[in-house]
């Protein structure tokens, strides 16, 4: 990817400071003349929109955390408060809640857009690993997050997922224990989930920039899966991508604005506004909609420390697909048979998510099972199989070949058109 | 591309849906006529004044709302002299005093609207063991929110269908989860006399208190529609702006 050149800057301070801490070259070949391939559709701006929901979810959630109180007696009336009395508090706590699943929206098709590309084989490996370890990371984030407002949902849900450990043989309730900071859910658990919640995130952003790292050592994936072959194939990351992406965030903005400020509890669970009991259980323990798919594989199996093995196993297969997928084709433009199982897991994960909003008994404890075997097939079975039995389709010889030449409609402005259609 | 993102973005919309409906139990809360739905919906505060009497006259006997302080209803039309009246007609514990003892005085508009029992067990003695929720956040903790509400407020039943045996003090309702429930049915006709001369039919009454409610729950809802309007509309207009600058860009690619 060195098409870079070493930068001339004007400004004297930017110079003098460039040339002791090449900060400014550093930005301007990562930022300004990156080359992007030309070819890029609109699902490669949802990698910008995560990062930008993560800069959102840290600058709301610094203001709420001025305003919240860590402590069980007071930490529910501490959020009324913020949505009662503090200026903009209300908006403030829903950008932040909302927040929460429109960055999970983003993520999940982030992540199966690299599915469908085969963004995550040879030479991305490890930029797929650092992906995985992310969603890991916003995982507990969130899970904590959900637990801060001291509601029944909060309660019930912490309970339930710490639970979670005491299925391990031996180490399981010590563990439990641990985490409580005690022998149930209570004020320690709250603490100390306050101190993690306001931690993760900067962990986050750590994997977050070793993620661009990575990235902009291999260079960006496109649409046909093959490599860039020089400045042809490419586009300056400025103005080109800065301008497609900012459209994209932009648009993104609006759906999620829609939600903030016309349904701002729809995501939510109305149990989560009654302050939490520890004599009651509410009549179903449901987590936030970005886990049900998890969940219905949680309780898919019939055994505790199964299902927690397999709920865990399905974020760990992601991380061993690099292996798992043996062919050498990335796009499934390229790949007839995998594109229609891509679309199979594409419901499947689906299904479970419906499956795990539903009771597990009767026919949604059947339909997550067979959900949650298909799962494993695909990735485990059918993913090695298929990549030494498929007959791909002849890749292009160069990403500008079909840009330029392919289709005979390429007029001015239409450019990346024709990879749109995928 | 379109597609996987709409089914992405369906899936989202059907797992919220799944999740608001599982724990409706199958009763189906009919919905109403709410001037505060829809987009540019916004309360209707004579109709919301209105529960605020039922509330003051009926369900503040037994239910605190105690999130909320009493300035609040100046979203409801009420001006500072009457919210100072109103305020003025609660007795608030304050203290302590120089000497050391708590004391009763009359309330300001900042104080919060004190509840009828001094804490949730003497709620309970008082209330055949059951203990009448906090209304602040009524209307956001119930599925179906204030239909919900209403259903529930006209859905006691005098005498229960064949089968059900209701356990002694318990009532039927038929939209309560379990439909038994400690609440005696509270909303009679012309039980209150409005202020206003609206008849105070039980069906009136449920609409204005479920109006209340959705208020207080959620005082700044007016508010942060009217600011979505203007904010969805100028991240149109950017975005109509940054995808002409974007063709334009792109169309000098060879």
């Amino acid at each position: 990817m060195a098409q870079a050149h070493a930068p001339q800057f004007k400004n004297p301070v930017v110079k003098w400071i460039d040339s002791r801490l090449p900060i400014f070259t550093m930005l301007d070949h990562e930022y300004n003349q990156y080359p992007m391939p030309r070819n890029v559709n609109y699902l490669w701006a949802f990698g910008a929109i995560a990062g930008i929901m993560l800069v959102i979810m840290i600058a709301t959630g610094l203001v709420l955390a001025m305003q919240y109180a860590a402590h069980t007696t007071i930490a529910f009336d501490s959020v009324e408060r913020i949505m009662r009395d503090v200026n903009y508090g209300w908006l403030l706590r829903y950008v932040h809640a909302n927040g929460a699943s429109m960055f999970f929206i983003a993520v999940y098709i982030h992540m199966f857009r690299g599915l469908y590309y085969g963004s995550y084989k040879a030479p991305r490996e490890i930029l797929w690993i650092l992906g995985v370890l992310i969603l890991l990371a916003m995982m507990a984030t969130a899970f904590m997050g959900y637990v801060l407002p001291w509601g029944q949902m909060s309660f019930w849900g912490a309970t339930v997922i710490t639970n979670l450990f005491s299925a391990f043989p031996l180490v399981g309730d010590p563990i439990v224990t641990w985490l409580w900071g005690g022998f149930s859910v209570d004020n320690p658990t709250l603490n100390r989930f306050f101190a993690l919640h306001f931690l993760l995130p900067f962990v986050l952003l750590g994997l977050v920039i070793l993620h661009t790292a990575a990235l902009h050592v291999s260079g960006s994936n496109n649409p046909l899966g093959i490599d860039a072959k020089g400045p042809q194939d490419t586009v300056p990351f400025n103005p080109y991508v800065t301008i497609k992406d900012g459209f994209a965030v932009v648009v993104f903005l609006i759906f999620y604005a829609a939600f903030v400020f016309f349904a701002p509890n729809y995501l939510g669970h109305p149990d989560n506004y009654i302050p939490a009991n520890p004599l009651v259980t509410p009549a179903h323990i449901v987590p936030e909609w970005y886990f049900l798919p998890f969940y219905a594989i949680l309780r898919a199996i019939p055994d505790k420390l199964g299902g927690v093995l397999a709920m865990f196993g399905a974020i760990a297969v992601l991380a061993a697909l690099p292996w798992l997928d043996t062919s050498k084709v990335r796009s499934c433009k390229f790949r007839p048979i995998y594109r229609q199982f891509f679309w199979i897991l594409a419901i499947d994960a689906l299904v479970l998510g419906y499956a795990g909003a539903m009771p597990a008994e009767g026919v949604w404890l059947l339909v997550a099972r067979i959900g949650t075997a298909y799962y494993f097939f695909h990735f485990l079975i059918l993913l090695p199989l298929l990549g030494k039995l498929e007959r791909p389709l002849p890749l292009p010889a160069s990403i500008c070949e079909p840009v330029l030449k392919g289709g005979g409609r390429v007029a001015a402005g239409a450019h990346a058109k024709p990879m749109e259609k995928a | 591309m379109r597609s996987l993102k709409s089914a992405i973005l369906s899936a989202a919309f059907a797992l919220g849906l799944a999740g608001a409906a599982q724990a409706s139990e199958a009763v189906h809360i009919p919905k109403q006529e709410w001037s505060h739905s829809g987009v540019f919906g916004t309360i209707d505060k004579a109709s919301a004044q209105r529960g605020f009497q039922i509330y003051k006259e009926v369900c503040s006997t037994c239910h605190s709302a105690k999130l909320v302080p009493i300035r609040t209803l100046a979203g409801i039309g009420f001006n500072e002299d009457e919210l100072k009246a109103i305020a003025a007609g609660y007795e608030v514990q304050a203290g302590p005093n120089d000497a050391g003892e708590m004391f009763m005085r009359p309330g300001i508009p900042a104080d919060r609207f004190p509840s009828p029992f001094p804490n949730d067990n003497a709620a309970r003695a008082a209330n055949n063991g059951a203990l009448p929720p906090d209304l602040s956040l009524m209307a956001k903790a119930r599925v179906g929110g204030e239909d919900y509400l209403y259903a529930f407020l006209t859905g006691f039943e005098e005498n229960p269908p064949e089968g059900v045996t209701l356990m002694p003090g318990m009532n039927y309702n038929k939209y309560f989860p379990g439909h038994q429930v400690g609440m005696p049915n509270i909303l009679m006709p012309d039980g209150v006399t409005y202020a206003d001369g609206t008849p105070a039919t039980v069906q009136q009454q449920a609409h204005d208190i479920s109006t209340f409610l959705t208020f207080i729950a959620e005082p700044h809802m007016d508010a942060r529609k009217q600011m979505g309007v203007k904010v969805i509309l100028f991240l149109i207009v950017l975005a109509g702006l940054m995808y002409a600058t974007k063709r334009k860009l792109w169309s000098t690619l060879h």
